[in-house]
């Protein structure tokens, strides 16, 4: 039995539903991502799921307990905001202390449990500083160590990162992660950022439209995209017009170049893609087609190269491993390129 | 600058500065003349030790505490639901809350008078007890533009719907969200609103005229028609409150120490 169900979830402003017929379902001390593009519902269920919105129809499910018609105030979950949330007129000991306060610990537990806290998020010492003295990433810290000090049953993170820079947003996910596995609390954690999404969850879910496209691990959702809006919305993909010359051991034709993908296929013309890591510069042991192309353009980011080449009107991205000693190609030159047929995704529509 | 720029500019502050400053210096200096010759706090000491003046001063701070009380526990929340839950209705708040700048208070008096007379549904004014407490509604009324604007701007501030969210998650029902989180993050607003009641309130006398309250306003009327010097003696004592008043809004922003990062 799982921990945190939702079932036919569904949510309409007026005449427009933006949340339709999501389903999930999360284990205990799981950590879930919500991923999808900007207004795709995200938000909504996870507000919904805090109750700060009432859904149209469905269930959600906490604990073997239907919480639709709890109040916000009486389900127990621990809320992390992307504008920090801190209640500027409380010192950091008093925010993570409130949830404790308001439900009528005594005084010596809450000094204990707010110290206990203020270690977990590594800032012991700044428990009387007020909000606006802190950087971002200690206030976000702060509203994590907030959120958790209550013991909450499902812990729930609004593009929590979103709002900080780069580096410390790369710090803080792992930070976040690592509490989350210690403290073995079920998270939600809603994002539009797909790296995020890959390198912290168990699961992540793939919305689109209001509508799950895909629930499965990074490895699963990034390997095998259940749909065409998956496969490009998560990670980079380079599209190949082929035409299938034999469905049932799906042999194909990619401009002048004919291979097998080894498993079957629809008839006529299908659009296989490749992840910018399936390929390869040059005829590599091991890969069985070679295509022709021309170099557009060479991007050098450092430890990587990035290649953009045109093969067959399409124009395919890879990348290469810097090396000292072999300098990467010219804009203009011809080149070949190698992959394994039996990689390529094949893109359809749901 | 241009030079000519900054002379208007000095000239026009000094004509301004003259115009408000050298009724006030008149009327502070024939204040101490009570004792012919001298300059004296005679007329102070004679309005002071006047039992009337202590009484009557009395019952108006009374009763601007009382106003600005009532004052907060209206405004306060409404101004929260309004920004929380109702937008949209804001023109409509304000608007309501403009028109006691509208309507002169005789006509709200009057108003009053015909509502709650002793042969209405409810003779507030049949007791001493109910015409304070109309007259406190009335001074809350009076106070409501000053009082919402402060504490709406004060909203403004923070983030009300986040916080409240963050609250509600946290376990806080309504109450806990308006005293813990709201109240103190609007303190600054709700004290300037507060003092700027208080100065209202203090000179107030249509309001206690027509309701027949021993308050300070009907008092300074009657000692202006019947002595010389006491008179100017009080209107130094009410405008030193007055600013003082003032002094004390801007204090209150200075001391606020949470709220010094959105400055
Ligand atoms: N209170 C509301 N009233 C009307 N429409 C709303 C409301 N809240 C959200 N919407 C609409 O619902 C849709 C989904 O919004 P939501 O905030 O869930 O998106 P999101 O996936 O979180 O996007 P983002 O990444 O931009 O935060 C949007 O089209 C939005 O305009
Ligand atoms: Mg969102």
């Amino acid at each position: 039995m799982s921990f945190l169900t939702i079932e036919h979830l569904e949510k309409s402003f007026g005449t427009n539903r933006v949340v339709q017929n999501f389903n999930l379902t999360i284990e205990k001390g799981e950590f879930v991502s919500l991923l999808g593009p900007s207004g795709c519902g995200k938000t909504t269920v996870l507000r919904m799921v805090a109750g700060f919105e009432t859904p149209s129809t469905g269930r959600i499910v906490i604990g073997g307990k239907d919480v639709v018609n709890l109040r916000p105030n009486q389900r127990n979950i621990g809320m992390v905001f992307q504008a920090y949330a801190l209640f500027p007129n409380l010192t950091v000991a008093d925010n993570i202390g409130f949830g404790l306060k308001v439900a009528g610990r005594p005084r010596a537990e809450r000094t204990a449990r707010v110290a206990e806290m203020l270690k977990l998020i590594g800032l012991p010492d700044l428990g009387d500083r007020f909000p606006f003295q802190l950087s971002g990433g200690q206030q976000q810290r702060v509203a994590l160590a907030r959120a958790l000090a209550p013991s909450p049953q499902v812990l729930l993170l609004d593009e929590p990162l979103s709002a900080l820079d780069a580096k410390v947003r790369v710090s803080l996910r792992n930070e976040i992660r690592a509490i989350q596995k210690k403290l073995g609390i079920t998270t939600i954690f809603v994002t539009h950022d797909q790296e995020e999404a890959l390198s912290m969850s168990d699961r992540v879910v793939v919305m689109h439209g209001g509508r799950a496209e895909q629930v499965g691990t990074p490895f699963e959702v990034y390997n095998r995209p259940a749909t065409k809006f998956v496969a490009n919305f998560v990670g980079m993909l380079n599209t190949l017009e082929a035409d299938v010359i034999d469905p049932a051991t799906g042999r194909v034709r990619i401009g002048g170049t004919e291979t097998s993908l080894r498993r079957a296929l629809p008839a006529g013309r299908v659009t296989l893609a490749a992840r910018p890591e399936m390929i390869a510069l040059g005829v590599q042991p091991g890969r069985d087609t070679i295509l022709e192309g021309k170099i557009t353009s060479v991007d050098f980011l450092g430890s990587v190269i990035r290649i953009r080449a045109r093969v067959d009107g399409s124009e395919l991205a890879f990348d290469t491993f810097n090396s000292t000693d072999a300098p990467p190609p010219a804009p203009g030159s011809d080149v070949r390129l190698s992959l394994l047929a039996s990689d390529l995704l094949l893109l359809q529509d749901p | 600058m241009n030079l000519w720029v900054r002379i208007t500019g000095w000239l026009a502050f000094v004509l301004a500065a003259g115009y408000m400053l050298v009724p006030l210096f008149g009327m502070t200096e024939f204040s101490l003349k009570a004792r012919r010759g001298v300059y004296s706090l005679d007329a102070y000491a004679r309005v002071i030790g006047d039992t009337e003046f202590q009484a009557t001063f009395g019952y108006s701070v009374t009763l601007a505490l009382a106003t600005i009380v009532l004052g907060v526990l209206i405004v306060v929340p409404t101004a929260f639901w309004v920004r929380l839950k109702m937008p949209w209705a804001r023109p409509f708040v304000e608007f309501l809350t403009l028109l006691p700048l509208v309507i002169p208070a005789i006509v709200l008096v009057f108003g009053y008078i015909r509502l709650y007379n002793t042969s209405s549904f409810l003779p507030l004014t049949g007791s001493a007890a109910g015409t304070n407490l109309l007259l406190a509604l009335g001074y809350t009324v009076l106070a409501l533009p000053y009082m919402y604007r402060a504490i709406d701007t004060g909203l403004r501030t923070i983030d009300v719907p986040t916080l409240t969210e963050a609250a509600q998650s946290l376990g806080a029902g309504w109450v806990t969200i308006l005293w813990r989180i709201v109240l103190p993050n609007v303190m600054v607003a709700v004290l300037s609103g507060a003092f700027l009641t208080f100065a209202i309130v203090i000179g107030e006398y249509t309001l206690a005229a027509l309701l027949d309250r021993p308050a300070f306003g009907p008092y300074l009327q009657r000692i202006g028609t019947n002595k010389p010097y006491e008179p100017f003696a009080l209107s130094v004592i009410s405008f030193a409150i007055t600013w003082a008043c003032m002094g004390l809004i801007q204090l209150a922003t200075r001391l606020s120490k949470h709220t010094k990062a959105q400055r």
